[in-house]
């Protein structure tokens, strides 16, 4: 009989080590210095968040429909709920917005799908979305025909407005990027000094005042009595600025990818167009989505600009709103409220791309 | 593709451009069926969308009483807010008809800009808001004030100019913003505010208590607002003027939106002359006979545009001051029509 060797079991982790007094031994307090800055920090979250929150929520007012309601200290929302169409809407008649609700719910369900794993049809759709949809949004917004009222486009405004102005910005300076892109790169003379001047002109000067000379130049170099639509004005600029921000971008994923692939392809009988199209840009596109997406959420929120040259969007809805001698010192309620719609877009297109790196994630 | 991009934008911009024939204002309205008016992009009581999305406010209905003058319909008329800086352009470039934007007419813009003023719809000027508190009767007891002040704006220059003339001292306090400008006043960083009198009729009704301070009556700088046309078009010129004196006449003869219709059969020549029962000055003007009577029965007289936006029952409370009539010892007077 020969003795077998059992091991003992394993202690368990001693108390101090697991659970929530673990996780905050190990992450917050694991040394003097730590703890330290651990307190310091919790107290100025605290006596930040707590206030903010009484503001926002507990002490908030929340019903009513007039100045009056507003009695308790906190925020006044009834003033964003009271301007909520204005804001949303813009000047755009009120009978008509069924016409915006229905080109919000078609965005919706554009894009929607492409968040679900299993839905099939997302190249179709995603086609869709750069086709077929601003089409129908346009014809659906401006109306004019198809027996729908005409809506001139200085009723347009509010968050309907700078959704517009962010969608045909993103729409339009993604192809002109890549088309500028590739010209830089381009061994043809003409065409290589012409993106690259176009690039540096458009890189070279600030939005604010592209969106000037668009807006208070212009209309003086033109005819007298030819007159551009103020809002075309601005989209051209708008777009004409954030494609050469995109040609930079989509050059650089250009530059990453090696020079094999180029002449493997070459090898393969392939010509320019195929590929760039069918080797090269998927690659380079994949590689620079963080920096697409940048692009797209910096051209979101640059269009707030657009209220120096007189559009509604939304921050200017509110700035005009938040002057209504009816209603008290409301400025931080408006101005609460349109980052939160900014911070809503914004948000979901980043957690859009990250999404779709994960997905792209092949190969490596 | 690009070249594709190129013809469909140019395409796209092909069709948007508006073209019109630039020497006569009154037709181009005519045919349009619309007078295109700039309008500041929110000043309360001036230009301001209210809760129903309409604009409102006294430089909005000068374009409304134009409006029903020359197309019958005080709301054939489509807004073009303008900022400050693009306004005289929007007017010279021919994209709106007249500009009603709170806008100082002074030498400068009269002559140099190919513009013309047609009148005064407002008379303001530079004050101060004081705590009343203070106790402060006039605005020559406060020596050794600080004052709040918006930063790179004429008043602070024109506050200088105040002081030094008067032989005071003053500390400024600078802010960036109109609504900082408030806040510290409220919090009680400065003695007085000053800016133009009808901002601060604006700035007091965003007081926490309104009450608790009040407009100095001294004004120290002449800011006239009234709508502007383009120059060389005399006959646009006169139907933005005249609108505004037939405005300002139906308040001395006692017409009002109310009474216009009865007024019309009035034994009194110079109602009949105003009202278009007797006279020809519709003709003259190249409008129909009623276009006085249809800008005072659908947007008033100037005194009740006035009481409307900017009066007493509004939260701006403004009293007439240098707006009220001549007769009443104001600013306002209008030519007769005959």
């Amino acid at each position: 009989m020969s003795k077998i060797f059992t091991p003992l079991p394993d202690l368990p982790a001693p108390d101090s080590s697991k659970g929530f007094i673990g996780w905050l031994r190990h992450n917050l307090f694991s040394t003097p210095i730590n703890s330290v800055l651990s307190v310091v920090a919790l107290y100025i979250v605290f006596s930040a968040v707590i206030p903010a929150l009484n503001w926002a929520v507990f002490s908030a007012n929340w019903t009513g429909l007039t100045e009056d309601a507003c009695n308790s200290g906190g925020a006044c929302w009834p003033f964003v709920a009271s301007r909520l169409d204005f804001f949303i809407y813009g000047f755009y008649p009120s009978e008509l917005t069924w016409r915006l609700d229905l080109s919000f719910l078609l965005l919706a369900l554009t894009f929607g799908p492409q968040f679900v794993e299993a839905f099939p049809y997302k190249k179709n759709l995603g086609i869709f979305s750069v086709t077929g949809f601003p089409i129908i949004a346009y014809f659906l917004i401006s109306g004019g025909s198809f027996g729908l009222e005409s809506v001139p486009t200085e009723k347009w405004g509010g968050l309907s407005l700078t959704l517009l102005l962010a969608y045909v910005g993103i729409v339009a300076a993604l192809p002109i990027g890549i088309a500028l892109a590739l010209g830089r790169r381009s061994e043809m003379p003409v065409i290589r000094t012409f993106c690259i001047g176009f690039i540096e002109l458009w890189r070279g000067v600030p939005l604010i005042s592209v969106l000037f000379m668009a807006s208070v130049m212009l209309p003086l170099f033109l005819p007298e009595g030819v007159n551009f639509d103020k809002l075309l004005r601005a989209l051209i600029g708008i777009t004409m600025f954030q494609s050469a921000y995109m040609a930079e971008v989509i050059r650089g994923g250009l530059q990453a990818i090696p020079r094999g692939q180029y002449e493997a392809a070459s090898a393969m009988g392939m010509n320019y167009w195929k590929m760039m199209f069918l080797v090269v840009l998927p690659q380079a596109l994949k590689l620079v989505i963080p920096g697409i997406v940048n692009t797209f959420i910096a051209l979101f929120k640059d269009t707030t600009l657009v209220l120096i040259i007189g559009l509604f969007d939304i921050l200017a809805t509110v700035n005009s709103a938040i002057q209504d001698p009816k209603w008290g010192a409301v400025e931080t309620e408006g101005y609460v409220f349109a980052a939160f719609c900014f911070w809503v877009f914004c948000f979901s297109m980043s957690r859009y791309s990250q999404k779709l790196e994960r997905k792209l994630h092949t190969g490596h | 593709m690009k070249r594709t991009l190129t013809i469909a934008t140019g395409v796209a911009a092909a069709a948007m451009v508006a073209s019109s024939a630039f020497a006569g204002t009154l037709d181009d309205v005519k045919s349009r069926g619309m007078l295109s008016c700039g309008v500041s992009t929110g000043l309360p009581g001036f230009s301001q969308p209210d809760d129903k999305n309409n604009w409102t406010g006294i430089d909005v209905d000068v374009c409304r009483a134009v409006a029903a003058a020359v197309l019958g319909d005080a709301n054939k008329v489509s807004f073009k807010p303008l900022t400050a800086k693009e306004r005289f352009t929007a007017l010279q470039s021919g994209e709106i008809d007249m500009l009603s934007r709170n806008t100082t007419w002074t030498h400068t813009r009269d002559t140099s800009l190919g513009l013309n003023f047609a009148g005064v719809n407002y008379y303001d000027g530079q004050g101060f808001l004081v705590q009343k508190a203070l106790g402060v009767k006039s605005a020559l007891e406060l020596n050794g004030a600080s004052v709040c002040i918006q930063a790179g704006t004429t008043t602070e220059l024109n506050l200088a100019d105040y002081f030094r003339l008067n032989g005071m001292k003053y500390s400024s306090v600078v802010f960036d913003t109109s609504d900082q400008t408030r806040e510290g006043f409220e919090s009680g960083r400065c003695d007085i505010l000053t800016s133009d009198q009808s901002q601060l009729y604006a700035i007091r009704s965003k007081m926490a208590k309104p009450g608790s301070a009040v407009v100095m009556p001294e004004v120290i700088s002449k800011e006239p607002l009234g709508p502007v046309v383009r120059q060389g078009d005399d006959q646009w010129f006169n139907i933005v003027r005249w609108t505004l004196f037939a405005q300002i006449n139906a308040e001395e003869m006692g017409v009002t939106s109310g009474n216009a219709a009865e007024m019309k059969n009035s034994k009194d020549p110079a109602k009949q002359r105003l009202l278009g029962t007797s006279g020809n000055a519709g003709e003259k003007l190249g409008l129909s006979e009623d276009w006085a009577f249809n800008a005072i029965s659908q947007v008033g007289n100037y005194g009740e545009m006035f009481d409307r936006n900017v009066g007493p029952s509004t939260p701006l409370a403004i009293s007439r001051g240098l707006n009220a009539l001549w007769s009443n010892g104001g600013l306002q007077y209008a030519p007769p029509v005959r």
